[in-house]
């Protein structure tokens, strides 16, 4: 054996069986066309931010892209087994639960353009995706920002007396944050029912895990001194991730606590788009060895194959649908319309948007040349 | 009318809001056992319990972002800061979270948040602790901040901030917990963005906003009984929105701006005002706007010096007399 010490994602990998959690309750009654549907949303959106990487190349869409290439597994497995009062938040790299969620790849792409007909009127980007009536609350750019606002969705939950989970998806590079760290303590302290699922990629922009967190074993453990339950999950496998991210949201309905998953997956691309050192960090060798095993769509798809609940046409089929859906997506982002001038100061208050409706008096925008005047 | 403090005025309007709303819940650090820090929660836990009234952590920016994301899904939570001046370890939360939110979702979300708590130099307590934050607050869009300077003003623009659908930081005085003033019997709400004229007057108009107005009013006594000058003095009340349409009308009614503030002279609420003065009655002016503010340096600690680093009644006067020779 080798005296190095193993760096990146090499550190973290471990080999596990695909079908290890094949027998567990939640996983037992799965139908074939769920099956084929988890199948089907990895795929949709693993051709969709490839079609927003294309678009991204034409100079359509600006700014950040953080894809989510190689994880798919786990937004579209966790997902899966959440309940209509089960709530999810998650960082910038956001694409993959929003389509999870049940949003649509027109109001994604469009937002990404810039679009007025985008899920966040043009106003948010890539990053920051919202359906709330899905009950997906967004697509947050500061890394560890959103931990505290998960934590509030739990806590609602409980005030209100409703049986149900808030996932709050983070990197892991965020566990390193000081406010994660104040969420951990809140969680547990008022016993909220909130799962944090730390998507361990191995990487921080640049930055390994060995050289961004002093104890690389488990980004997890650090439960342990909030006297959180945590678990490890192997992110690739869509059995073993519904098996875990149940069990944390059965406590959390079951007895109202927290959770901490620590899901081990991988990013295939850059940070983002304009990630200049992309292949500076890390080897070629590392992401070629990633795909070839551990790939989850095609870990996936082996495995019903295998169980000949897809058949390969179906597969090539599904396939098909999806580059169209977001080559479609595309043509709608591109012709639909960018938002009105005025649009600019709408959405910052309520009040404003809603004239009539409040006692609010006076000025609240505050330009010479532009928008209310006194 | 019966008299009450600064301090009840506060305590009532939670109380009524508790009462008059089940999604009102007051959180923050010693709110609940130990009465409040400043004992402006004193006895809601005792009479609501642990699920209104909740002890939290030192965790601002935990607990901030928590509120901030229970108020999405429709709580409205009443968050104290035991001073503003540890508003900073939360100011992601504070500035991003709560500001952005509603706009980066193009609407989908409100942040029905309320964060209050003492924002004031001159207690003796050095720089770290004398933070008067309204500026940066007024800065960000997305953000209402309100100053009230009296009892009455206390009470109805808490009750209006809780009410209120946007966040509202509410900007108190420890210097003036203690103050007594004529506070009705009955539910009143004072509108977010709506000045109100302390004292009227002809000959020069005084506009500020916290402390400031006592400070200022104190001045203008003397400048009518020693001077024989008429000022007014009109409290903003709030910053940001802010009641242009009053101070357009005050300064055109008496020709010259006196804008006293505890806050730092540089990009101060008083710079804005100054702006908009000059923009909308710049043919009216028989001076140049004057500005008195806090002395720009840190906040000091050593009594006598950092009575006379805020805005004092004596600094009032002597800006005033200028703009008035
Ligand atoms: C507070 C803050 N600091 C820095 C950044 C810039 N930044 C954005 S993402 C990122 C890396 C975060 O990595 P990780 O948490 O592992 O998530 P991943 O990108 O791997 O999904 C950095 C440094 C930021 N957005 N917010
Ligand atoms: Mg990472």
């Amino acid at each position: 054996m080798s005296s190095k010490k193993k760096q990146g994602f090499e550190a973290i990998a471990t080999e596990a069986d695909p079908r290890g959690f094949e027998g567990h309750s939640i996983n037992q009654s799965l139908s074939s066309e769920e099956k084929i549907g988890f199948y089907r949303e990895m795929v949709r959106i693993r051709r969709f931010e490839e079609r927003s990487l294309r678009a991204y190349q034409q100079g359509k869409i600006g700014g950040f892209l953080h894809l989510y290439i190689g994880q798919e597994s786990v937004a579209v497995g966790s997902l899966s087994v959440c309940g209509e009062n089960d709530h999810v938040i998650t960082a910038y790299r956001d694409h993959g639960h929003a389509l999870a969620s049940g949003m649509n790849m027109n109001e994604c792409m469009a937002e990404m353009f810039g679009k007025h007909t985008g899920c966040s009127k043009g106003k948010g980007g890539s990053m920051h995706f919202f359906a709330p009536e899905k009950n997906y609350w967004g697509g947050h750019g500061i890394v560890a920002g959103q931990t505290p606002l998960g934590l509030g969705l739990a806590y609602a939950l409980k005030y209100k007396g409703i049986k149900g989970a808030a996932l709050c998806y983070m990197g892991d590079g965020a566990v390193n944050q000081g406010v994660f760290h104040e969420s951990l303590n809140l969680a547990s302290l008022f016993e909220l029912p909130v799962v944090y699922i730390i998507e361990n990629n191995g990487y921080s922009m640049g930055t390994s895990l060995q050289r961004s967190s002093a104890y690389t074993e488990s980004l997890g453990k650090r439960a342990e001194a909030y006297n959180i339950e945590w678990e490890t999950v192997q992110g690739h496998l869509i059995y073993e991730v519904r098996a875990k991210v149940n069990e944390a949201i059965q406590r959390a309905h079951e007895s109202s606590k927290p959770t901490i998953l620590e899901i081990i997956t991988y990013r295939y691309r850059g940070h983002s788009i304009a990630d200049a050192n992309a292949d500076k960090y890390r080897t070629k060798e590392e992401v070629k060895e990633y795909q070839e095993k551990k790939d989850p769509i095609n870990v996936w798809r082996n495995l019903l194959l295998e169980d000949k609940v897809l058949t390969e046409e179906q597969a090539k089929e599904i396939d098909k649908q999806a580059r169209a859906e977001a080559d479609a997506s595309a043509d709608f982002a591109d012709q639909s319309p960018y938002p009105p001038t005025e649009s600019i100061i709408e959405d910052v208050y309520w009040t404003h948007d809603n004239p009539g409706k409040h006692d609010n008096e006076g000025r609240i925008f505050f330009n010479d040349d532009w928008g209310p005047q006194a | 009318m019966r008299e009450i403090t600064y301090r009840e005025a506060l305590r009532e309007a939670l109380s009524e809001e508790i009462e008059r709303d089940e999604n009102v819940v007051i959180l923050g650090e010693e709110v609940a056992q130990y009465n409040g820090a400043y004992k402006v929660t004193q006895g809601l836990w005792e009479k609501y319990g642990d699920k209104r009234v909740v002890d939290t952590p030192i965790s601002e920016a935990g607990f901030i972002g928590m509120g901030i994301g229970a108020s999405m899904l429709g709580i409205r939570p009443v968050m104290e800061l035991m001073f503003w001046s540890f508003a900073y370890v939360a100011w992601d939360q504070i500035l991003n979270n709560a500001a952005m939110v509603r706009y980066m979702s193009g609407g989908q979300i409100n942040c029905p948040i309320v964060i209050r708590g003492p924002a004031n130099g001159g207690t003796n307590v050095g720089a770290t602790h004398s933070h008067t934050p309204e500026n940066f607050i007024a800065n960000t869009a997305g953000l209402k901040v309100v100053c009230p300077a009296t009892a009455y003003d206390a009470k109805g623009l808490m009750k209006a901030a809780i009410r209120d659908n946007d966040p509202v930081y509410v900007m108190e005085n420890t210097l003036l917990y203690g103050m007594k003033g004529d506070v009705p019997e009955e539910d009143y709400v004072i509108p977010i963005g709506k000045a109100d004229i302390k004292r009227e007057g002809t000959d020069l108009s005084i506009i500020c906003h916290g402390r400031a107005v006592l400070t200022s009013l104190k001045a203008a006594e003397e400048l009518e009984a020693k001077h024989g000058i008429h000022a007014e003095v009109l409290d903003l009340r709030s910053i940001r929105p802010l009641d242009e349409q009053a101070i357009i009308e005050s300064v055109r009614k008496t020709n010259r701006a006196l804008l006293v503030e505890e806050n730092k002279p540089f990009a101060g609420v008083g710079a804005q005002i100054a702006h908009l003065i000059q923009w909308n009655c710049f043919d009216y002016l028989d001076a140049p706007i004057a500005r008195v503010s806090a002395i720009d340096a840190p906040a000091i600690y050593s009594k006598p010096l950092e009575d006379f680093q805020l805005p004092t009644p004596e600094r009032v006067l002597e800006a005033a007399l200028k703009l008035c020779q």
